[in-house]
């Protein structure tokens, strides 16, 4: 008996129907005509026609970081996939799990210059895990299936998939692979025994210690296992841009973000440790400042699925290569068994300093009666969804504010390109997130640069209905390089205020949304609650904030963690020449 | 700590498209020195065998050696200099030989254990295997005029004893 042939484009679909795609992010052109007409004929998988290929591959991750589940792009070949170029290196630099398909040119053509041809694979190698050219029909299932578990898998990562015209045009039998065995590519889940023995001894052994989490905890979900160890041992911890939320913000062990825009208390906590137990981080230049001076006391257990991560930028005393749930409930297992007990005097001691550390109070600003300050947009909107909301950012100070005065409790509730740093990401990101979870309120926090970058989304955000409120920060200015003019090159502020700027009410309003302008501090509360009652409309809210309001705490970049610059004592800003080269 | 010594690396690599440029692309992509590279399938059609020589120091090949594994093309690899190990390239010198070189080239050659693949009346073509260490030290050891020529395979080598690569 022999199977039905179908088309390359029909299997294609038929693949992400089995793979369980719910939403496909895409803009349609001439090399995947084919696979739109794939699209027309079928409703199982639902496609989300954004008005820029950079918003599909934003779009398709933030649904990816809310939800836990692979985003899919789809994008014609040339342009289509050069635009999603930017989206896809977001993706890989925060490790989300993505599959990119992008059409290509016929396989005859392929080298030909032909219209709409790039190298796709040529020109994405470098941000993504892995990518793959289907030249042969009958590899097409097979790539599918390993792209998404190549993806999803060990450290998440974008993959690619190039499909030329002629292969979706092509007919084979669809079979669809339930397993994939890939010799080259096997990731260490199960941590190594002896080395997490000898990590609970050092962990165990501390006077001093300090519990610092990154993304991976978020990617691996394995943010109940962190709260338990953590709980269990009673130390402090702090986490990452990108880690937020692993452990509840309001809970007393947490002293909040470290780094260069961190908590006086964590990077404190960090620089005076004794032991320091690194969870799914990777010791970016952010969080250390100057790797000289790191954590000088320190020996460290490093947990990290992804062994290049390990003594990459700081040497590890004990590396444990595993998937963090996994490894830490193997040590969970071993304290508890074994009834092993940290040393309570010291910990109560280093209690003690680090709540003196605590009541410098480094997130005090000075609040106003006739200026909105954007930390109070940020406060107001954490009390008005109650804590609970999935926000989204920009980069910029906005987004430090976010991260500062928004206390997330819980994990895949805070959403932000922190690797690479990309303007534009929130709003895309934002419905994604939306998509995934249609019931939760969701906020993008922004400002008047980064949303000006991806503005055409608004467009998409109408024609699906999802209701994502926008919080623009807007100080008229791209605040952080302002910011960073100021401190470091004598306030000469070049290219970084913004002479003319849209009436960001009647740009909403053009898009078939409701705008509002917010100018006095009396006003935030009351226009944050009208606009979370909308629950069915996109809302855009133009804050019109203090244009001269800094981030603090700083660590100039260069600095180590003990030299901080805090609100008040902003005069006490010298020039740090390192700190200009590493910017 | 900081010494920045020569390494060889030799991988098991998927036999396919753009696997190569994987390789090529980390080492430009994260500012590491390839000093030479050979690469050829093997007896198994599905892989290639890549020989890498660089330089750095031990925390720099730690990292090499790790964002290597992470290709997912590569299968496995072995850090050669680890182990005891032959190191062997293949290197073609086009020589000027005429009057009393000529002798003395011929001469050289065979010291080196060299052999000439082809004369002409004022040229010798000389083939000369071992280690990049000899390979220079030919170079060195003949007149720099004489040299109209060289042609070097990159290094390529295997572990000594019962030890083997293989996927």
């Amino acid at each position: 008996m022999t199977m039905e042939l179908i088309t390359g484009a029909e299997i294609l679909i038929r693949c992400l129907k089995e793979e369980g795609v719910e939403y496909l992010f895409g803009y349609p052109g001439g090399a995947v005509l084919h696979i739109y007409d794939a699209i027309y004929v079928q409703n199982d998988v639902k496609h989300v026609l954004v008005r820029h290929e950079q918003g599909a591959a934003h779009a398709a991750d933030g649904y990816a970081r809310a939800s836990g589940k692979p985003g899919v792009v789809l994008v014609t070949s040339g342009p289509g996939v050069t635009n999603a170029v930017t989206g896809i290196a977001t993706a890989y630099m925060d490790s989300v799990p993505m599959v990119i398909i992008s059409g290509q040119v016929p396989t005859a053509l392929i080298g030909n210059d032909a219209f709409q041809e790039v190298d796709a694979v040529g020109i994405t190698r470098p941000c993504v895990k892995h990518n793959f050219l289907v030249k042969d029909i009958n590899k097409l299932a097979e790539t599918i299936k390993q792209a998404f578990y190549i993806a999803t898998t060990g450290r998440p990562g974008p993959v690619l998939i190039d499909v030329p015209k002629d292969v979706t045009i092509a007919k084979a039998e669809f079979h669809y692979p339930k397993k994939v065995k890939l010799r080259s590519y096997n990731p260490t889940v199960k941590g190594h025994a002896g080395q997490i023995r000898k990590a609970v001894d050092l962990i165990l052994s501390a006077k001093r210690p300090i519990i610092y989490t990154g993304g991976g905890v978020i990617l691996s979900d394995g943010s109940p296992e962190l709260v338990e160890l953590t709980q269990l041992l009673g130390y402090p911890i702090t986490n990452t841009l990108m880690g937020l939320g692993a452990y509840p913000a309001t809970d007393k062990q947490f002293v909040g973000m470290l780094g260069m825009h961190g908590t006086y208390e964590s990077n404190l906590a960090m620089h005076h440790c004794d032991v320091l137990i690194a969870i799914g981080a990777r010791f970016d230049d952010r969080v250390t400042g100057k790797l000289e001076k790191f954590c000088p006391e320190a020996r460290i257990v490093h947990v990290d699925i992804d062994p290049s991560s390990i003594s990459k930028n700081v040497r590890v005393d004990i590396p444990i290569v595993g998937s963090v749930p996994n490894v830490l409930r193997t040590m969970i297992n071993v304290i508890r068994d074994e009834k092993l007990k940290p040393d309570a005097e010291a910990l109560a001691r280093w209690w003690r300093q680090i709540d003196e550390w605590r009541a410098v109070k480094s997130l005090s600003y000075r609040a106003s009666d006739t200026v909105i300050k954007p930390q109070f947009v940020v406060q107001k909107l954490y009390e008005v969804t109650g804590g609970k909301a999935i926000i989204t950012s920009d980069v910029g100070q906005h987004q430090m504010w976010a991260a500062q005065y928004y206390h997330f409790d819980q994990p895949r509730q805070w959403i932000n390109s922190g690797g690479l740093g990309t303007m534009g990401f929130g709003l895309p990101a934002a419905m994604g997130a939306k998509l995934a979870f249609p019931d939760r309120d969701v906020a993008c926090i922004t400002g008047d640069g980064s949303i000006q970058m991806m503005l055409q989304e608004l467009s998409t955000m109408k024609q699906y209905q999802t209701p994502v409120k926008i919080v623009n920060l807007n100080n008229g200015y791209l605040g952080m390089v302002r910011q960073w003019q100021e401190f470091f090159y004598q306030k000469r502020y070049c290219m970084t205020y913004f002479e003319a700027l849209p009436d960001f009410v009647k740009l909403a309003e053009a898009y078939g949304h409701t705008g509002m302008q917010i100018e006095k501090p009396g006003d935030v509360e009351g226009a944050l609650r009208e606009a979370f009652a909308m629950k069915d409309r996109t809302v855009f809210l133009d804050f019109l904030t203090d244009q001269s309001e800094n981030v603090f705490p700083m660590i100039p970049s260069g600095g180590s963690q003990n030299e901080m610059l805090l609100a008040e004592r902003d005069e006490m800003i010298s020039t740090h020449d390192e700190g200009m080269v590493l910017l | 700590m900081n010494n920045n010594n020569r390494h060889m690396i030799s991988i098991l690599l998927e036999n396919e498209a753009g696997a190569l440029s994987r390789v090529a692309n980390l080492f430009s992509a994260r500012g590491y020195n390839i000093e030479s590279l050979s690469v050829a399938p093997t007896d198994d059609e599905t892989l290639s065998r890549l020989t890498l020589v660089t330089y750095g120091s031990e925390q720099i090949i730690e990292q090499i050696v790790k964002q290597l594994n992470k290709l997912v093309d590569v299968v496995k690899l072995i850090d050669l200099t680890e182990t005891e190990a032959i190191e062997r390239e293949l290197m073609l010198v086009k020589t000027k030989a005429t009057g009393e070189q000529r002798a003395e080239m011929k001469r050289l050659a065979d010291i080196f254990g060299g052999h000439v693949l082809d004369v002409t009346d004022a040229t010798y073509t000389i083939e000369l295997t071992g280690a990049g260490k000899k390979l220079d030290n030919f170079l060195r050891a003949i007149e720099k005029d004489a040299i109209l020529e060289v042609v070097r395979s990159g290094a390529t080598g295997i572990a000594l004893g019962q030890k083997a690569l293989h996927a």
